[in-house]
This record gives C-alpha cells, sequence and structure tokens, in this order.
C-alpha cells in the first residue's frame, strides 16, 4: 500500500486526459485518434481505481494529499486531495468519460479531432474540480471546464447553439465573478488574521469570521454555486444548453458539470460559512423544493423527450440540494450518492435520447409510439433507466432519495412531505414518457425501419445499468466512504474549532508530502 | 565617468544600431532593405548581451549624479523592451512592404523608441526623464504616421498635439517639484538635496503645491499610459498607424509609462509620506473611471483594432489598482507595486500576441472590422488560436497568465483595503468578457466561407506561437516571473 501512496495518483488522474488531449492532437487519422482518446479515458478510469483500491476506510479527512509551491507569494499551491465526498465525483467523472467518448463514435463526424480534444480537456477539468483543494486552484479548474463545454455546445449543437452556449457561459461566468470575489476576500481574511495569504480550503475553514462578513461571502459563492446546480429560480440557462447540446455534451453537462455545484455547497459553502448555512438552510432548501415541484411540472408538459429529460434535471438537483441544506447525515450522505446518481440515471436518460435521435433525427414525443416491439433491446435497458431515475427500490435512485428524505423527515417534515410530492410526479411523467415511445400501438410509418441497439451502443449502456443495481443493493459500499466526510461537515457545522485542528494535521502532512 | 557609460551600454548599442541601419540604408539596394533588420535585432541581441555582462559584474548603481540608475528594476524593464522591440521587429518583416523604400527608417525609429523606453525606466532625474519621455515620443509621432494615408495622418497630427499639450504639463508639474525641492534629483545617494528628501521632511505647507505637481505629473504621464481622462488619440492612433506600430505604442509606450509613474510616484513622492495617501486615492479613482469607460466603450466598437484600443485604455485602469494599492516596502511583499510590474509583463505578452494575430489576419483579408473575422478559425487557424489565448488573457481567465495578473493585482487591491475598487474591477472583468470573448467567439463561428489559406508568414508565425507560449508558460509556472517584479521593485526600498 505504501508503494501505491507515494505515487501521485490524484495528479495522474487528473493531468493523464490532458497528456491524452496532446496525443489526439498530434496523431493523424480519425480512427486513431478516436481510439487514443478512449484507451486514454480508459486508463484513466483504472487508474481512478486506484484511489478505490488505496482508500483508507473510516478516514473521514482528505486523503492522497499533494502540495506544490505554484504562486507561493500569494499563498497559492498546487494542492489536492479526496475525501469521500469527492472520491464519488473522481470515479462519476472518469466512469463517464469513455461512454461519452464511445456514443461518439460515430455520431460527431465535423472536426472529429477538435471534438476529442475538448472532451479530454473537460474531463482534465472536471476531475480538477473536485480534487482542488486550493479554493484558486479550484476556480481555475471550475473556468477551464466552461471553455471546452462552450465550444462543444456552440460548435457541435443544435440550430440554436450559439445562443444556448453563450446563455450558459454568460450565467456561468457571471456567477464566477462573485466566486472569484469571495476567493479572494478568504485568502485576504486569512492574511489579516494570520499574516500569511493562504487559499487553501483545510486554512480557510478555521477562519472563524465574523457573522455579518460570513452572511455577505455566503451568498456570493451560494449565487457561483446555484447557477451552476441550478437551483430554482437561476435555471434558465439549463434546458436551452441542453436543447442544444450535442448528446455527449449533454451526458457531461448533466453527470458531471451540474454536480460542480452541489459540490462547492458541501466542500465550500457549509464548512466556510457554518453560521449563515444554518440560518439560510430553510430558505434554500425552500427554493430546492420549488425546483423540484417546478421542474417536474415543467416535465410533464414536455413534448420534446430531451427537455424532459432537462427539466427532470432541475427537479432532481432539487432533491440533491433539499439532501445538503436538510444539514442531517442521512440527508447529506444520500446527497452526495444522488449526486452520483443523477450522473449516471441522467446521463443514461440523454445517452437514450440520442440513440433515438441518430435514428430519427426527431425528439418529438409525438413521433413514436409502440417501439417495444420494433426495439425490444433499447426499451429494455430505457425501462430500467427510466425506473431507476423514478426512485423504484432495488434501483440506484431509490437508495438516494430514501436517504435524503429519511434526513429531511428529522429535520421538516413538511419538507419531507413536498419532496414525496416530487417523487410521485417524476414517476407520473417518466412513465407517461416511457408509454408514449414505447408502449401503445405505432402509428407512424417513419418508424418502421428501426433499427435495435448494435453491439456498440449495448456496451455503453451495459456498464450503466449495472451500476445501477449494484449502487440499487449495495449501497452500502458507497455510503461507508461518503458517510464518515459527511459527518465531518457537519460536526464542523456545530464545532469549527476542533475539526479545524483535526485538517491542521492533515495540511502538515500534506505539505511533507509535496516534500517528497 | 566612463564606469558610468558602460552601465549606460545597453541604451547606447541600440542606438548605434539604430545609426548603423541610418547610414546603410543609403547603400543597400531597395530589395535588400529588409535585411536590416537583421542589423536591428543584432544591436537588440548586443544590448541585452551587455546588459547580462553587467550583471555578471555586478555593477548595479546610481549613476551621473544620481540622474540614472542601473538597478533591479532597471534590469527588468530594459529585458522587457529588447524582447518588446525584438518581437516587434520580427513580426514587421511582413508588414514592412507597405512602407516601400522606407524600411530602414522604420527599423531604425523602433530601435530610437525602444533606446527612449528603455533610458526612461533607468532615469532618476526629472530632465533626464524629460528628455527620454521627449525621444520616445517624437519617433512614435513619426512611426504613427509612417503609412502615410488620411487615417494613418490624421491619427499622427492627433498624437503629435495630444503629445505635446502633455509634455508641456509634464513640465509644468516638474517645474512645481523642483521649486519645493531646488533640485531635479528624485533621490540623493550622497545625501544631498533631493526630492524625495524634501517630501519626506515637508509638511503641509508645501501641500497643496504638491498636490498641483502630482495631478499635472499624472495628467501628462496619463497620456502615455492611455487612462482615461487622457485617452483621446488612443482608438484612433491604435486604428491609424501601422499594426507593428500599434503594437509597440500598446505595450512598450504605456510600460515605460508605467515604469516612470512608478519611479517619480513611488521614489520620489514615497508611499508613506504625508501626501502618500493622497496619490493614491488619485490613482484608485482613475483606475476606476478608466476601467469602466475602456470596458463600456470598447462594447461597441465594431473594429478590432479601436476595439484593442478602449481595451487597452481598461487594462491601464487595471494597472492603476496596482499603483493605487502601493504600500512601503519595509514589510518585504510590496504588493501593489510588484502587481503592476507583474501585469506589465505578463500584459506584454498577451497584447503582442493579441496585435500580431490581428495583423497575421488583417494582413491576408486586408480588414479590420469584426463582421469579416467571421469563421476566421478556419482559414488561419494558428492567428485564430493565438488571438484566442490572448483574448483569454486579456479578461483574465483560466489557463492564461492574465488570470495570475488579475489575481495578483486583486490581492494587492485587498490588501489595501480598496475593497470598492477591487469590486469595480471584478465587475468590469465581467464586462470585458462579453466584447473580448465576443470576438473569440465570431472568430469560431461556423459560417464563414471556407475561401483560400491564409496562413501568414514564418516569422510571424514564430513570433505568434512564441507569445501564446509564453502566456500559457507563465500560467503553469509564474514563479520566475512573480520573483523578477519583486526584486525589480524592491530596488525602491
Amino acid at each position: 500500500m505504501t508503494n501505491l501512496t507515494s505515487l501521485p495518483i490524484l495528479s495522474i488522474v487528473t493531468f493523464l486526459p490532458l497528456l491524452g488531449m496532446l496525443l489526439v492532437l498530434l496523431l493523424r487519422g480519425q480512427q486513431a485518434m478516436k481510439i487514443a482518446a478512449l484507451l486514454v479515458s480508459l486508463l484513466t478510469f483504472v487508474v481512478s481505481l486506484a484511489l478505490w483500491a488505496g482508500w483508507q476506510a473510516g478516514e473521514a479527512g482528505m486523503q492522497f494529499m499533494e502540495s506544490l509551491p505554484w504562486a507561493p507569494e500569494l499563498g497559492i499551491h498546487y494542492t489536492v486531495g479526496v475525501d469521500g465526498i469527492s472520491l464519488a465525483l473522481v470515479l462519476l467523472t472518469t466512469f463517464l468519460m469513455p461512454l461519452v467518448l464511445l456514443f461518439s463514435w460515430d455520431t460527431i463526424h465535423d472536426k472529429q479531432k477538435t471534438y476529442l480534444a475538448l472532451l479530454l480537456l473537460l474531463e482534465t477539468a472536471m476531475v480538477g474540480v473536485f480534487v482542488a483543494l486550493d479554493m484558486v486552484l479550484f476556480f481555475v479548474f471550475f473556468e477551464a471546464s466552461l471553455i471546452p463545454m462552450y465550444f462543444l455546445i456552440g460548435r457541435w449543437g443544435g440550430p440554436r447553439r450559439i445562443y444556448a452556449a453563450l446563455k450558459f457561459f454568460i450565467f456561468t461566468a457571471f456567477g464566477s465573478a462573485f466566486l472569484l470575489a469571495g476567493i479572494i476576500a478568504l485568502g485576504w481574511l486569512h492574511f489579516q488574521q494570520t499574516g500569511v495569504w493562504s487559499f487553501n480550503v483545510l486554512d480557510l475553514y478555521g477562519l472563524g469570521l465574523p457573522a455579518n462578513l460570513q452572511t455577505l461571502l455566503f451568498f456570493g459563492f451560494v449565487l457561483a454555486f446555484a447557477i451552476k446546480v441550478p437551483l430554482f429560480p437561476f435555471h434558465t440557462w439549463l434546458p436551452d444548453a441542453h436543447v442544444e447540446a450535442p448528446t455527449g455534451g449533454s451526458v457531461i453537462l448533466a453527470g458531471i458539470l451540474l454536480k460542480m455545484g452541489t459540490y462547492g455547497f458541501v466542500r465550500f459553502l457549509l464548512p466556510l460559512f457554518p453560521e449563515p448555512s444554518q440560518r439560510f438552510a430553510p430558505l434554500l432548501a425552500v427554493l430546492a423544493i420549488v425546483g423540484i415541484l417546478y421542474g417536474a411540472l415543467v416535465a410533464l408538459a414536455q413534448k420534446d423527450l430531451k427537455k424532459l429529460v432537462a427539466y427532470s434535471s432541475v427537479a432532481h438537483l432539487g432533491f440533491v440540494t433539499l439532501g445538503i441544506f436538510a444539514l442531517q447525515l442521512e440527508s447529506l450522505s444520500g446527497a452526495v450518492l444522488q449526486m452520483v446518481n443523477h450522473g449516471l440515471s441522467t446521463g443514461a436518460l440523454f445517452l437514450l435520447v440520442g440513440f433515438l435521435y441518430e435514428r430519427r433525427h426527431t425528439r418529438m414525443l409525438d413521433d413514436f409510439g409502440g417501439l417495444w416491439k420494433l426495439m425490444p433491446i433499447y426499451a429494455a435497458f430505457a425501462l430500467i433507466t427510466f425506473l431507476s431515475s423514478a426512485g423504484l427500490p432495488g434501483l440506484n435512485g431509490f437508495v438516494g432519495e430514501f436517504t435524503i428524505l429519511v434526513g429531511t423527515m428529522k429535520y421538516n417534515v413538511v419538507f419531507a412531505v413536498l419532496g414525496t410530492l416530487g417523487i410521485i410526479l417524476a414517476a407520473w411523467y417518466l412513465l407517461w414518457a416511457f408509454a408514449k415511445i414505447f408502449q401503445g400501438p405505432n402509428a407512424n410509418p417513419a418508424n418502421a425501419g428501426l433499427k435495435d441497439l448494435n453491439l456498440r451502443e449495448v456496451a455503453i449502456m451495459a456498464p450503466l445499468v449495472l451500476l445501477f443495481i449494484i449502487i440499487g443493493l449495495f449501497p452500502n459500499l458507497f455510503l461507508a466512504k461518503i458517510n464518515p466526510s459527511a459527518q465531518l461537515v457537519l460536526d464542523q457545522l456545530n464545532n469549527p474549532a476542533a475539526i479545524t485542528q483535526y485538517y491542521q494535521t492533515q495540511t502538515v502532512s500534506a505539505v511533507e508530502v509535496g516534500e517528497r | 565617468m566612463l564606469q558610468d557609460l558602460d552601465r549606460l551600454g545597453p541604451v547606447l548599442a541600440v542606438l548605434v544600431a539604430a545609426g548603423l541601419i541610418v547610414l546603410a540604408d543609403l547603400v543597400v539596394p531597395r530589395r535588400r532593405e529588409k535585411w536590416l533588420a537583421g542589423v536591428a535585432l543584432l544591436g537588440l541581441a548586443a544590448s541585452a548581451a551587455w546588459m547580462v555582462q553587467l550583471i555578471a559584474r555586478d555593477r548595479q548603481a546610481s549613476y551621473f549624479s544620481d540622474s540614472m540608475a542601473l538597478d533591479d528594476f532597471t534590469i527588468f524593464f530594459t529585458f522587457l523592451f529588447i524582447g518588446v522591440a525584438g518581437a516587434v521587429l520580427l513580426a514587421s518583416l511582413e508588414y514592412v512592404e507597405r512602407f516601400g523604400s522606407h524600411k530602414g527608417e522604420f527599423f531604425a525609429l523602433v530601435l530610437v523608441a525602444t533606446a527612449g523606453m528603455m533610458l526612461l525606466a533607468g532615469s532618476r532625474d526629472l530632465v533626464a526623464i524629460f528628455v527620454a519621455l521627449e525621444l520616445t515620443s517624437i519617433t512614435q509621432f513619426i512611426l504613427a504616421g509612417f503609412l502615410r494615408d488620411d487615417r494613418g495622418s490624421e491619427a499622427a497630427i492627433k498624437y503629435l498635439l495630444l503629445g505635446a499639450i502633455s509634455s508641456a504639463v509634464v513640465l509644468y508639474g516638474m517645474a512645481f517639484l523642483f521649486g519645493i525641492a531646488g533640485t531635479t534629483r528624485l533621490v540623493a545617494t550622497d545625501g544631498g538635496a533631493s526630492i524625495a528628501g524634501a517630501i519626506a521632511a515637508g509638511d503641509s505647507g508645501i501641500r497643496s503645491a504638491l498636490l498641483v505637481s502630482m495631478v499635472f505629473l499624472a495628467a501628462g504621464f496619463g497620456f502615455k499610459m492611455s487612462i482615461v481622462p487622457f485617452q483621446m488619440w488612443t482608438p484612433d492612433v491604435y486604428q491609424g498607424s501601422p499594426t507593428p506600430v500599434a503594437a509597440l505604442l500598446s505595450v512598450g509606450s504605456k510600460a515605460a509609462a508605467f515604469a516612470v509613474v512608478l519611479r517619480v510616484f513611488f521614489e520620489g513622492f514615497g508611499a508613506d509620506t504625508f501626501v502618500g495617501e493622497d496619490w493614491k486615492m488619485m490613482f484608485a479613482v482613475l483606475a476606476a473611471v478608466s476601467m469602466t469607460v475602456g470596458n463600456v466603450m470598447a462594447l461597441r466598437q465594431t473594429n478590432v483594432r479601436r476595439l484593442l484600443g478602449y481595451s487597452s485604455i481598461a487594462q491601464a485602469g487595471n494597472f492603476l489598482v496596482g499603483l493605487a494599492a502601493i504600500s512601503s516596502t519595509s514589510d518585504g511583499t510590496a504588493l501593489g507595486a510588484s502587481g503592476v510590474v507583474f501585469f506589465i509583463a505578463t500584459y506584454a505578452f498577451t497584447n503582442l500576441g493579441a496585435f500580431f494575430a490581428v495583423m497575421a489576419i488583417g494582413n491576408r483579408t486586408g480588414s479590420d472590422e469584426i463582421e469579416d473575422y467571421a469563421g476566421i478559425a478556419r482559414r488561419s487557424p494558428l492567428a485564430a488560436l493565438v488571438l484566442t489565448i490572448c483574448l483569454l488573457s486579456l479578461t483574465g481567465l483560466p489557463p492564461t497568465a492574465g488570470f495570475w495578473a488579475k489575481m495578483y493585482i486583486f490581492n494587492a487591491g485587498m490588501r489595501a483595503d480598496l475593497v470598492w475598487l477591487v469590486m469595480i474591477a471584478v465587475l468590469n472583468t465581467v464586462v470585458s468578457a462579453f466584447y473580448y470573448l465576443g470576438l473569440a467567439r465570431q472568430m469560431y463561428r461556423g459560417d464563414g466561407e471556407p475561401g483560400e489559406d491564409l496562413r501568414p508568414a514564418l516569422t510571424t508565425q514564430a513570433v505568434l506561437v512564441a507569445a501564446a507560449a509564453g502566456v500559457c508558460v507563465f500560467f503553469v509556472y509564474p514563479i520566475p516571473l512573480i520573483e523578477a517584479a519583486q526584486r525589480a521593485v524592491h530596488a525602491f526600498a
């Protein structure tokens, strides 16, 4: 185990895709590029499994930490590390990426090299967001993820792609300006208190700021992350971006990019600003519930399947946010698990929409019907995925939503009841859409010659469905890693000083790693 | 005396090269005139080599009875100006075809302007500063009108008239300082009378005179720095003058102006003196106004060069945040001053890259209108990529050196308790993202007709790659540049 941890595994996982990008840019020949990109992403996934294998069970704090000076005069270091919460999201990222590349195998023909390069660049940025412990480093990755996504939507998207890409960019960039201001303010406050600049979040946890200052910074951070999630009423960019994005872009956007917002809530918002987090948690929980109900109701009214999935994302992310701000162990762990679940289920939903769109070049529900007979394999995968998204017991979605609701119940019964209403609505729109597409008579002659999934497409869906079942039946595999870290976040809310000490021992050991 | 001339060597090398070019221009046939750029580059190389051996022999000192200084600050800016001039010369090799038989004069004038900038960074005496300032200005007046077409002539005349007024204003401000201190020396290493000494020992009796002098000096130098409200010439000159000259003006001339402002205000007026807060507040207000006006005006530009003109006004506002945040070096950080220097260095790479990309595209398409940039990425992928990287850097987004520059200057602002100014700067960054990224978006729009390949000349390609590489490398590894900037301002401690 020692030789495993002495390798900078996190840096390898983060920057391997970047090397892959360079490789792709150097290669000639479509086939070689595609194979190289896929192999690199698979290799990244395998390396990221080393994090799982070398995990110290029961450890709540950061593991695999690395630290190198970057701009030390400003207190900025390259510091990375993972706890149970970020581990789940790192693995989600590295798992989804090969599937997205596999999906793009035959569907992207225009400027394939750039497309693959952007996807790999995006992977580095996304992994970086989840492992960065220095807030400036986090911001760098946070911003860096914007640019490839902007081009993915703006270049390979649908008819209104330019508008959608710009809206996506402006919304998020607006939020991140506040984030940057808040980050600098934190570094400055650290300087004022200790005489040293530091942007290491583990140092900043211990600031113990006055309440009014906390509140000010709290709302800056809330704005930045709420736009990203997106929390109602900041969600308006999401349906546009999703509908116009190419399928691969949608999968990544819904599956991973949105999680940066909720991850930001857990990693930064709660521990950095414990006082206002507790005071304003009901406000955010209410916004989350409005999002759950609003997203579900709007999804019910959609004619376009992709829009339906996009609005279902608003509802599902509402659940995650509710779980976070219920401030209970069950709900927080459940929220983290639900981030993963949503990444898998909604990613799968977008892929399913993509399969259909590639064949028929339409996503309108009215154009379909009775597909079950024509595409039985597709229908089987779709059924499991729809049920997973609707939260059927035995599948992954149930575990997340159930734990969130248990925690919320301890916090506020009304919130829990309203949340349950959201689950019912979700089952309604999902099963309604399923019935429209797969059941009933096939009235549209254009559907007659539809081919079922080929081997490549089955290879994309099978791992996803397998994970639905694994998480659904053995959630403790994941929850056991998430729980201690979630508990630590909550402890920090109630007793910041003690936890700070806990983290300081960690910081010291990280410095040693850096010097080795 | 001979030792002092030795210290002036890097400047002399450049001037000698300029003289040689003018003489050689008489005998070299017209077809071969381009080769004179080689002489110019050799002159710059000799200058750099001289500077390196001065450092190796440890010759740092105040010389010519304290009218010049060879310190880390001078060294930093000397290398910066050599680099800028070299890049401008290389990138202009294609452009100079438009100058007909005046290529030699162009190279020589660029060198003279560079020598003037190097002198400016090293001067610590009001007379020396003024002479160096005029040396740069007058050559740049000529360079601005080098194309001799309508637009170029208008630009040159505008630049000349406003420049002449600004020189007069500077001189008037200097006269007040001379009246107060009785000397033109900013500092006196021999313990004699100096401006810094007079201000440090002064009381409120000379305050009003100092304030007037301060305002006049800021106004005069503000013209060179192109800050609001002395910015009127900037968009016209950037649009009308030859593109390499615009690049030189936007980077070299601006950097030299900030260098001299750091000398006069940080070294002369002093950060801790009883007028320290006054001039810092003045620059804080100018910073806020410059950023806001520059960015808002840039939003509605349809010409790339005018856009870069207004962007350079806004960027000057960012530099000024650092000036406003200057604190004494006693605590060993001097975040504000080193922030300005660091920002200038990253800005040099960035803005040169941007101007060269615009030049490479304009050389081929013959247009600088933003609407003609649609789909340019297909026809000239390298220039489009470099321009995009530079635009990201100007916005202050990762992965570019511009990110550190913004970060650095904002940190300095927070440190100096200028929270309001940092907030304005952050909001301005958001505004600037609209037009910078709008231009980037325009280049990657899919609907441009494929058209013919617009690959720039090999030398231009090399400079483009070097600028973009600099922007990216200093993002990944900014430590050497930060340390150099900090060493540079410690010369004032």
